[in-house]
């Protein structure tokens, strides 16, 4: 296989808070590849939106990434960890390198300006276009993205658009200035399913057409099943988890991933059938349980082992697990 | 079994007021003339995506909102009531017979009030006044929803939303009410979690023999719960049938399209779905016909004149389209 585009190595990120300190992304490695889709898939607290912050340098505080490398392979050039850059380096990196479609388009756009004005706005940052041709190629994108009758549209204000197409025009926003890496948090998350079947069905697109490597944060094992070539799955800032979509969910190893393959409601259920359960709830991440994290909540528990340390991460490149089941000597 | 509850006819028309004079200039066509009944013991669940009108009807079942037209009657100890049009004095005598579980256990539970008053409140309200023989009904509710006995003296803050959805069924219960409706009850919650509340729902109506309109946008989660399911566009229902026919042979093509739009995590599943064009139609200003047809890939002429009745073709089964009976539309079966 080609090199990763981006390889995360280690990945701490903490936040300050007053019950100490938090952490929420604690140990995390995968790579991302030219034209796949790494699923990130979690549930609350996982981690995975901070993930994702991490990677663009945007966490807020009082978070800090506090350790680990994340690595970029620019198209010409060496490559470079994005911790170590300094600021106004990583402003070049944010659009141009990665892009980021935000969970919420309704929240992540200013009501005070036309969307063409906050996709043109970037296009003349990084691309150095005049007013005139940044306005045309809003008008390309738009039509990329599928948004009818882009130039009327590229006028009117976030609040005039539909949830379905408002998420159009934040991919289309975040493909403006050409990014290799697409990270999408939840892009379909507040919509309705025929829509989030529509923005699925555009991301997969443009993938195909652009070769783009796609990061795809999800809760939903369903959008992963679709979307993925490979998954990392996330408990509590760690990935205990990570391999080809196929194999996770055919022969998933790790006792999280088998549950939360379990508990999934399907169309293809019997009716009224009860669903197997994952015991307990979800730990604050300030409350993290000693040991491997998962292990209060863990039907395959060995021994005090898991009670006790962590799990280290063990197998090849590709596929990897966290669990004492797994190997990982004591 | 018998009849609980029979919607028939029930319209919500909100008025679009514009201008100094706020004269009213149209009408958002919320509810646009939704019949169905519920039988007791029985889990009906009402599906569609936003807008389409579902939390409108359990608004107006409820009547937090004067419906516009239609009647909702209840049969409650041996004698019918049509809540639609019963005036507000004497409806609230009969609010304990219906309850509601909520969608967000967050906003839904008053942060300064302890688990134990947010359970007992509706106890409270309706007459028992015995402190001892309140708490003592409120640690069985809690036994029942699988909340430990400590927690009655804890604020909301100190559980997760699981648990938290646990109180709202604990107080929903309180006062053994006829009907609960419950809107979106495990949407906001993880999907390790999400099981556990929709295995209590069932638990409990095997128990109790609890009869439920379950509302919801996800055709996944309704078919672990329901009996019957009404899908609802656009104001009204197209499709109505038990549940297994609805998934295994759906006969609007509406239905065929979120059948097919719910992932499964199942990969290499998603080539068969359908795409629907377009957004969802405005309830202000519904296209003429079908209100369906501008997405539908099987719409004829016809469709964008004739506005289809909801007709029985099969025992049990209702449907809106003018098509039904000659498509042959895919299933689950046919989708994987």
């Amino acid at each position: 296989m080609a090199e990763p585009i981006l390889s995360v190595r280690d990945l701490h990120t903490e936040f300050v808070a007053n019950e100490g300190i938090i952490r929420a992304v604690d140990g995390v490695s995968f790579d991302v590849f030219q034209g796949r889709t790494l699923g990130v898939v979690g549930e609350s607290g996982c981690g995975k939106s901070v993930t994702a912050r991490s990677i663009l340098g945007i966490v807020e505080r009082p978070g800090r990434v506090t350790g680990g490398q994340i690595i970029l392979r620019p198209a010409d050039g060496p490559p470079v960890d994005l911790l170590k850059l300094p600021a106004k380096a990583m402003r070049d990196i944010r659009g141009p390198e990665i892009a980021l479609v935000f969970q919420e388009p309704m929240a992540s756009f200013s009501q005070y300006y036309t969307i063409g004005n906050q996709i043109m706005e970037g296009i003349r940052l990084h691309l150095g276009l005049s007013r005139r041709a940044a306005r045309d190629r809003a008008i390309e994108l738009l039509d990329m993205v599928g948004v009818p009758q882009p130039s009327r549209r590229v006028d009117e204000y976030p609040f005039q658009l539909s949830g379905g197409l408002r998420q159009r025009v934040m991919i289309a926003m975040a493909l403006s200035c050409d990014p290799r890496v697409l990270i999408a948090d939840e892009p379909t998350t507040a919509l309705d399913v025929t829509t989030q079947a529509q923005i699925l069905d555009l991301l997969r697109d443009l993938q195909q057409k652009q070769g783009l490597a796609l990061i795809l944060i999800t809760h939903d094992m369903g959008v992963i099943a679709e979307m993925a070539h490979d998954v990392a799955v996330m408990y509590l800032g760690r990935a205990v988890e990570t391999g080809p979509v196929g194999e996770i969910f055919s022969a998933p190893r790790h006792p999280y991933t088998r549950a939360l393959l379990r508990s999934i409601p399907t169309v293809l259920a019997k009716p009224r059938t009860r669903l197997p359960t994952i015991e307990g709830s979800i730990p604050h991440p300030s409350n993290r349980p000693t040991g491997c994290a998962y292990h209060p909540r863990c039907l395959e528990i060995i021994d005090e082992r898991c009670r006790a340390q962590e799990p280290p991460e063990t197998g090849a490149a590709t596929t990897r697990i966290r669990c004492f089941l797994h190997g990982g000597a004591a | 079994m018998t009849t609980l509850l029979e919607v028939r006819g029930l319209k919500k028309y909100f008025p679009i007021r514009k201008g100094l004079l706020r004269r009213v200039t149209g009408q958002v066509k919320a509810v646009d003339g939704v019949s169905f009944t519920i039988r007791k013991g029985e889990t009906l669940a009402l599906v569609g995506e936003s807008g389409c009108g579902k939390t409108t009807v359990s608004r107006c079942i409820l009547r937090a909102i004067d419906p516009s037209a239609g009647s909702v009657t209840i049969a409650l100890e041996g004698h019918t009531v049509d809540l639609a049009t019963l005036p507000r004095r004497q409806l609230r005598p009969l609010r304990r017979h219906m309850q509601m579980v909520f969608q967000d256990p967050y906003s839904s539970l008053n942060p300064r009030m302890l688990v134990g008053e947010i359970i007992g409140e509706p106890l409270l309200i309706n007459g028992m006044t015995d402190r001892a023989e309140r708490r003592a009904r409120v640690l069985a509710l809690m036994e029942l929803v699988g909340l430990p006995g400590a927690a009655i003296n804890r604020f909301p803050h100190a559980f997760s939303g699981g648990q938290r959805q646990r109180i709202g069924i604990a107080r929903a219960l309180a006062l053994n009410p006829a009907l609960i409706v419950a809107d979106e009850p495990v949407s906001a919650l993880d999907v390790s979690v999400q099981a556990q509340i929709l295995n209590l729902l069932l638990d409990l109506q095997d128990r109790l023999g609890l009869t439920v309109l379950f509302v919801a946008h996800d055709l996944s989660v309704v078919k672990h719960v329901a009996d019957r399911v009404a899908v609802m566009y656009v104001g009204r229902i197209v499709e109505m049938a038990e549940t297994e026919a609805l998934y295994h042979r759906p006969l609007h093509p509406y239905t065929e399209a979120l059948l097919s739009a719910a992932p499964t995590p199942i990969p290499g599943a998603v080539s068969h779905r359908i795409i629907l064009e377009r957004d969802i139609a405005d309830p202000a200003n519904p296209p003429p016909g079908c209100a369906f047809h501008p997405r539908c890939r099987y719409a004829e002429p016809r469709c964008r004149t004739d506005r289809p009745e909801m007709v029985e073709v099969e025992p049990g089964r209702h449907v809106a389209c003018l098509r039904a009976t000659e498509l042959g539309l895919r299933g689950i079966a046919e989708m994987t």
